[in-house]
């Protein structure tokens, strides 16, 4: 029973990231009708907000000492962070320790930019292109700024910590009833679920109780009727483009301490993160929701030893054969809609 | 009725030009002068460098290229000569080789086999290489060391372990340095055995591929030759990233030594991840719980940062060793990077000295003469001490480091500790051992 609480954990968390990418691609083609395969080099931009945040706060000064050598027998040249000296060594250290939660505040702004220049210097000349020829561009997109972080960072990951107070883990067998330590999961994890969660329930919030979300519904149910009322629909999904980017970032930033940065890792989310869309339903942000969760859970149980005892290689293609299954029994996914991508 | 243009003096001419189109690329390649493969013309001999500059592994690829143009650069006479003033062979005199001056091109397998044998093919036909290293995958190696010897050219391995390279894959044309799984395992079994106790219960979660199979194979040999038991082995593909599903099921299984049989990249998430689910904090059958990463580096012991602290390992080479020839490789490399070499950087570096120095030797670039001077080739001053190519299967023999992350570092560099230097004696086997065994290394293939 632990050990599938334990995968139901990891799926949960797996999900989230699924989920949050899955909602962003969702918005926009919902919004825009784009297929943007950019969309996991903006949860990728988003790791690097992380990493950069946290290479500002160790920028550091020299100092010699002379007291001490280094490998190769020379006087130690010690690195002072700008910030110990700014700030006074307890603050630096904080900001340091902080540096992930604190790149929040620098990537929600920066994403929204980051959206806003894509969609108006390139995907609204897209706009009423075939989906082959966007998928074509945005693949295109995603492959430049992937070469453009490996110049920039290398090519290998980078780690990215979580703040200290969120090292360890969190006996969650306890709170079910179990022995101590019987399911323990770790803190940063938690952290990462509960975040997706929240910025999942702000998006469906403010599209659901805020007149600018309404609109934006009203404008991806019949565009063209909303714009007869007078109203500048494309600003309104431009803004849309900016909030996916945003929500891709944060979750970028939020995954870091999980997985270590690299200029490939959009890619790795970005396919499953697609398959997702497809089962989820084109077009259905609660589909999108739901599927992220139920594949990612999937996964971690096709990884347990004793399904990948039954069914050798399993948990390398439990979400393919779990979506081949799904659209030959709903061609349309989950929640799909009626004449989404069917024309 | 139609009227025959045949001649005897057409049909002479005709067969003549096209035999001597038919010939042509033949007598253009060089072997056809020489007798080999890519016989150096001119004044340049080129060398060819094939790492991974990207993908799980990248971090030791782009250290070892660093270290083979370090190695040219001495060959050729830049710089303080690193380990050419160190090592026991006097032949090489920082004049190129042969009196030809050493240039080389560089690939990049990104850690797999078919862009690396694509690479280094690339390097043998259109560059002219007579000689291929590298690699950071023994996988990789494998498929390069098969496509030098069809090609009839050198491979001096860089860094591969698996047990295989040496062992059923082995070939005429490749030599390995590196130490392999069955090494690590020899060296670290006994002070595992020391800190740990006899009564340990293991749970391995393993590469999925050659290297991954032979380390894990060797370690569960080894460790219960002295009563450990083995839980379970779980194999994980390689470049997993996320590598939770895999750990979760460590927590309960009843293990209380988690071996990763995982390298570079996906090491350090594999062990950055088994911290954060607080394995190495839990108490199992009355003794706390641990981890070992059989095979090290200093590249994946600074990605993994803290985590990496009092974890024991094994390493070919280290830098803090005190020997002449490790101290003037440290500091040559030091000085043109600004950081200490790692392990894999030493090997490859070697491994360019050692296969100019095969050469001068012999003589001569041809492959079946280099291989002559490097079979049984008994050598010192390059950082391990004694070591020697035996013969019968190109594998190196010298002593083995075993390794532990450092539990109070006091610089950037300061990672790892060498717990133990294993004597060679102690990780030296039969060339048909089982683990070994079924391997030809044939005939040395020139290529002509």
């Amino acid at each position: 029973m632990d050990a599938i609480i334990l995968q139901i954990l990891n799926g949960l968390d797996k999900g989230s990231a699924y989920a949050l990418i899955a909602l962003g691609l969702t918005l926009i083609f919902g919004t825009l009708g784009v297929v943007n395969f950019a969309h996991g080099a903006l949860f990728m931009v988003g790791a690097f907000v992380a990493v950069t945040v946290q290479k500002l706060f160790s920028l550091s000064y020299i100092e010699i000492d002379e007291t001490r050598t280094d490998f190769l027998g020379n006087p130690l040249k010690v690195e002072m962070p700008y910030i110990d000296h700014w700030f006074g060594s307890a603050t630096g250290a904080w900001m340091q320790d902080w540096s992930v939660p604190l790149s929040i505040l620098v990537v929600v702004p920066f994403m929204f930019l980051v959206g806003f220049v894509l969609e108006r210097g390139l995907i609204k000349h897209f706009y009423k292109r075939p989906h082959a020829d966007q998928i074509l561009v945005t693949f295109g997109l995603a492959i430049v700024i992937g070469e453009i972080i490996k110049a920039l960072y290398g090519a290998n990951p980078i780690q990215t910590p979580p703040p200290s107070a969120f090292l360890g883990t969190v006996d969650v067998g306890v709170m079910l009833g179990f022995e101590p330590n019987a399911i323990a999961y770790p803190t940063w994890r938690m952290v990462y679920f509960a975040f997706s969660a929240v910025i999942i329930a702000c998006v469906f919030a403010f599209l659901q109780f805020t007149t600018f979300g309404m609109v934006v519904r009203a404008g991806m149910a019949d565009r063209e009727t909303v714009g007869m009322l007078g109203i500048d629909i494309d600003k309104r999904f431009t803004f849309m483009f900016g909030l996916a980017a945003a929500v891709a970032g944060m979750a970028g930033v939020m995954y870091a301490p999980i997985l270590s940065p690299h200029y490939n890792i959009g890619m790795d989310f970005l396919v499953l993160s697609f398959v997702v869309v497809v089962v989820g339903g084109m077009g259905s942000l609660p589909g999108a929701v739901l599927a992220g969760f139920m594949l990612g859970i999937l996964q971690s149980f096709a990884s347990m030893n004793e399904v990948k005892a039954l069914i050798p290689g399993i948990d390398q293609i439990i979400i393919y054969l779990v979506a081949i299954i799904i659209l030959l029994t709903r061609p349309r996914g989950l929640m799909g809609r009626k004449g989404v991508m069917e024309e | 009725m139609s009227k025959s243009n045949f001649t005897r003096r057409g049909v002479m001419k005709t067969g003549a030009v096209t035999s001597a189109g038919l010939m042509l690329p033949t007598y253009l390649r060089a072997e056809n002068h020489t007798g080999f493969t890519n016989a150096p013309q001119g004044d340049t001999v080129k060398f060819g460098f094939n790492v991974p500059q990207t993908g799980p592994y990248a971090d030791e690829g782009l250290d070892e290229l660093r270290a083979q143009e370090l190695a040219v650069e001495h060959l050729n006479g830049i710089g303080d000569g690193g380990m050419l003033n160190t090592f026991s062979s006097k032949v090489l005199d920082g004049t190129g080789v042969l009196g030809k001056k050493v240039e080389f091109v560089t690939g990049d397998t990104q850690t797999k086999s078919d862009v690396a044998r694509a690479s280094a093919q690339s390097m043998i036909q259109k560059d002219g290489c007579i000689m291929i290293t590298g690699g950071s995958s023994s996988g990789v190696a494998i498929a390069v060391q098969g496509l030098c010897q069809e090609a009839g050219v050198i491979f001096m391995a860089g860094l591969t372990h698996s047990n295989d390279t040496t062992g059923k894959d082995r070939k005429r044309n490749g030599f390995r340095h590196f130490f392999n799984a069955y090494m690590s395992a020899a060296a670290l079994t006994p002070v595992l055995e020391k800190v740990y106790g006899t009564d340990r219960r293991a749970y391995h979660l393993t590469a999925d591929y050659t290297w991954g199979w032979s380390q894990q194979e060797s370690m569960a040999a080894s460790t219960e030759a002295i009563g450990w038991e083995t839980v379970q082995n779980v194999l994980t593909p390689v470049g997993a990233g996320d590598f939770s599903s895999y750990i979760a099921p460590v927590l309960n299984s009843g293990a209380d030594i988690l071996v990763l049989n995982h390298y570079g990249g996906d090491m350090v998430n594999s062990l950055t991840q088994a911290i954060q689910f607080g394995l190495k904090d839990k108490q199992v059958n009355g003794k706390n719980f641990e981890i070992i990463v059989p095979l090290y580096s200093e590249l994946m012991a600074a990605g993994a940062g803290s985590n990496i602290q009092g974890v024991y390992g094994s390493m070919n080479w280290n830098w803090q060793l005190q020997d002449a020839g490790t101290a003037a490789f440290t500091k040559s490399f030091g000085e043109k990077y600004g950081f200490p070499p790692s392990g894999a950087a030493h090997s490859c570096y070697v491994q360019t000295l050692l296969y100019a120095d095969a050469v001068t030797r012999a003589g001569s670039f041809n492959p079946c003469a280099v291989v002559e001077a490097l079979e049984d080739f008994d050598f010192d001053g390059m950082g391990n001490g004694p070591t020697s190519y035996r013969g019968a299967d190109h594998q190196c023999f010298k002593d083995v480091l075993v390794m532990k992350g450092t539990e109070a570092p006091t610089s950037a560099y300061d990672t790892l500790e060498i717990v133990e230097v294993t004597p060679r004696a102690q990780v030296e086997y039969d060339s048909e051992h089982p683990m070994f065994a079924g391997g030809d290394l044939g005939a040395c293939n020139p290529g002509a």
